[in-house]
């Protein structure tokens, strides 16, 4: 369906507009009668064997009401947009940039405060580490768990394990800009034998149970196909976010058939960017929470 | 004269009864879900997950026991007021097969996960086509029998139904147009795209409640209260005007459920206009129906059926109000996505909607098989009384709930951040959705008690269809 560029349309509701609340007024002016003394009488009428109506005139504090309503409309369409794109610059929009402005006249200067700070100093400020976790039970709670504990598909921030790298400046890198991690898919170029082979010696490089035959033919699929990312010591390459597998930490899980799964399939995982939704300095504050979550525990 | 013919009941007593059943089947599924918040592990399989048990239950009540109670009632209501037999009985006999056809296939494939994901109207494209055919059958069976009426005016009652009829079958045809790609595979695309889709889809959504919701029940309301209390309605010149009025601004209604989305601000002040101008036409129907007690008032004590009927209208007043309210954007930045507006939604549906449909099927029920009352008029004062209070429980707890959201959702502390994570505003409300789920499961229990009163009612009775009724003499 085409949007409504045409200046048609505009006309044509507002015409649509007009009309229904003239017809509410048509509607009321012609049934305002004069009240009569005496007996109200009966229309006339007779439905069903009893059922008849009155004719009472309408009530006079509803009538009220409904003018009130009516005038009100017209009002507010005077002012503020509706009829039309009259007044189409006087709405949300122009609402939100105010409060959005003032907004960051008010606050923009406590998140400024810390962003000259060292990423070290602002992880062990107490008050900067409880506006952080604020931060983070809004943004990033929804995927990392309001513990930061993770959850399938979404890395554990309490570990110490970082597939993109856990300097501080890493780790602020990849809330700015975001990240996106790609496992290709082996599952035709090894077929299930293969995958199933791998996947053992996988699982042997974290000293899980496996079937050591499988991991032997295993290690030479491994070295031929997977060492260009995860390297031939199986500890991953930050630059390309490739995990490291000799580790206790699992970003799909662990049991043979996941990793199966993720052989064969491949992944593909993306962290959004924050950089233009929050901006440095909340992201600054944000590091420093996250490098504070893995300190906590060692 | 007293003609041989009888009105057509078979059809009307069809619908009456699958009314009662279809009550307890969507409400039974709605006390799941609502157990699902409160304990989420009952999320036992995909197939009945709360994502798809929740429209599974919204299809159910509306349109299974809500369009069962609008299909008894209309066509009672057009034979008895139009002092004609109905036309086409055989297309008669359609609607309500086909109705039943319908609301089967919705019960297997929502659960089973096809849906076009417009809210009220999920059923896909095959459904849809039924559907379309269905309505078109049941207004020409509706407009047949005014048609052929043996009176010259015709009946309040029969505007607003007519008016439910044709509004609906417009908004149905126009809020699921689609591109249809497969059959087998129950799949398609709808015709409009983005924010013309969600504006399209809420025009449908809020016209379902205001035609469907509304216009349909007053038409049952402008039957069975004077009926019951045997009394004129009590004014002719309020109905032609708030029914004008209803119909003129209840079209314009729908942007107040896109309040401060990517719709144009003007588009959404439109809806909130209307939806405020709409407040007194919506009155006027509560009006005519609470004045026309006036002299019977004390047939309230006595009478369990009109309890439900003015009590229904007090709801009905009640959401009316509350509904311009929130569609006043200030008051809907905050209720907006809270759970008031479920609770907004239930009074309106169990308070108006239920209730009045309980009470005409409660007056229905005996006179479809030649008898003037219910096995237990008792066990209808219970059942008013346990639906009742179990609304109160609905509706009060899901205020406190949506209010205490909206509230945490827009708290800040002073560095501007969010004083409560989203999760917080969840485990603060589980006290009232389990209150919540108290008060559903008593509605629930209440139409269990129906259940037992009608099969007491109507068991080892002989179906029964009244003589047609001579126009009173005025009319001759």
């Amino acid at each position: 369906m085409a949007d409504f560029i045409s200046g048609f349309w505009n006309m044509y509701v507002m015409g649509l507009v007009a009309l229904s609340i003239l017809f509410c007024v048509f509607v009321l002016v012609s049934n305002m009668t004069k009240r009569e003394a005496g007996e109200v009488q009966l229309h006339g009428h007779v439905w069903d064997e009893t059922l008849a109506e009155y004719n009472n005139p309408l009530p006079r504090w509803w009538l009220y009401l409904f003018w009130i309503t009516i005038v009100f409309g017209i009002v507010y369409l005077v002012i503020y947009p509706g009829f039309g794109n009259h007044n189409a610059d006087r709405g949300e929009h122009s609402q939100y940039y105010a409060e959005m402005q003032a907004a960051e006249a008010k606050y923009g200067p406590i998140f400024a405060k810390y962003q000259s700070m060292d990423l070290a100093a602002v992880a062990a400020d107490p008050d900067a580490n409880a506006m952080g976790k604020r931060l983070f039970l809004t943004y990033c709670a929804q995927c990392h768990g309001s513990a930061a504990q993770g959850n399938k598909g979404f890395p554990n921030l309490t570990d110490d394990e970082w597939n993109w790298g856990g300097e501080p400046e890493a780790i602020k890198t990849t809330i700015l800009g975001g990240r996106m991690g790609v496992m290709p898919a082996f599952g035709p170029a090894l077929g299930g034998e293969g995958v199933k082979d791998v996947a053992n010696y996988v699982r042997s490089l974290s000293g899980l149970a496996h079937d050591s035959l499988r991991a032997q033919r295993g290690q030479e699929i491994f070295a031929a196909n997977c060492v260009a990312c995860h390297g031939p010591d199986a500890k991953g390459n930050p630059m390309l976010g490739a995990v490291n597998l000799t580790n206790k930490s699992w970003l799909y899980g662990s049991s043979e058939a996941t990793i199966i799964e993720t052989v064969t399939n491949g992944r593909q995982n993306q962290m959004p960017a924050w950089k233009d939704f929050l901006g440095e300095a909340k992201v600054h504050l944000l590091t420093a929470y996250v490098m504070s979550l893995s300190k906590e525990q060692k | 004269m007293q003609s041989q013919a009888t009105y057509n009941y078979k059809v009307v007593r069809q619908f009456t009864i699958m009314t009662v059943v279809w009550g307890i089947v969507g409400m039974l599924v709605g006390v799941i879900a609502a157990a699902q918040l409160v304990w989420p592990e009952l999320n036992v399989h995909e197939f009945l997950h709360f994502g798809r048990l929740r429209p599974l239950h919204t299809n159910a009540v509306i349109f299974a026991f809500g369009g069962c109670a609008l299909f008894a009632t209309s066509y009672y209501v057009v034979q008895r007021t139009c002092h004609t037999k109905l036309f086409a009985p055989a297309l008669a006999g359609f609607t309500f097969w086909g109705w039943q056809l319908v609301i089967l296939l919705a019960a297997i494939t929502l659960p089973l996960g096809y849906t076009q994901g417009k809210e009220y109207a999920e059923l896909e494209w095959p459904i849809d086509l039924l559907i379309a055919v269905v309505w078109v059958s049941y207004a020409i069976v509706f407009f047949g029998t005014i048609a052929k009426r043996k009176v010259s005016h015709i009946y309040v009652a029969n505007w607003f139904f007519g008016a439910f009829i044709i509004t609906v079958a417009l908004l149905h045809i126009v809020n699921s147009a689609a591109i249809p790609v497969s059959f087998m595979g129950m799949k398609s695309y709808s015709a409009y795209a983005g924010v013309q889709d969600a504006m399209v889809q809420w025009w449908y959504g809020h016209n379902a409640v205001g035609f469907f919701l509304t216009a349909g029940f007053l038409g049952m309301m402008y039957y069975f209260v004077p009926k019951q209390a045997e009394r004129p309605v009590y004014s002719y010149r309020l109905s032609v005007v708030h029914f004008w009025a209803l119909i003129f601004t209840y079209m314009w209604a729908g942007p107040h459920h896109l309040h401060y989305t990517a719709l144009p601000d003007w588009t959404q002040s439109v809806g909130m206009i209307f939806s405020l101008i709409l407040l007194a036409p919506s009155w006027g129907g509560m009006i005519n129906g609470i004045m026309t007690l006036s002299g019977a008032w004390h047939k309230l004590r006595t009478d369990p059926i009109l309890k439900f009927l003015v009590t229904s209208l007090s709801f009905y007043g009640m959401s009316t109000f509350e509904g311009p309210m929130m569609s006043v954007k200030t008051v809907n930045a905050l209720s907006h996505y809270t759970d008031w507006t479920v609770g907004h939604v239930h009074s309106g549906a169990l308070g108006w909607v239920a209730m009045i449909s309980i009470g005409s099927v409660y007056f229905l029920l005996p006179r479809l098989y030649g008898k003037t009352q219910m096995y237990s008029v008792k066990l209808i004062n219970t059942h008013f009384w346990i639906a009742t209070i179990g609304i109160v429980l609905y509706i009060a707890s899901l205020w406190v709930a949506g209010v205490m959201q909206g509230l945490m959702w827009r708290a800040t502390n002073s560095d501007g951040t969010l004083t409560y994570s989203f999760v917080e505003s969840v485990k603060a409300s589980y006290p009232f959705w389990t209150i919540r789920l108290v008060g559903g499961s008593l509605f629930l229990v209440g139409m269990l008690i129906m259940f037992y009163n009608m099969v007491k009612t109507i068991a080892g009775e002989k179906a029964y269809n009244a003589p047609v009724i001579a126009p009173a003499a005025a009319h001759a």
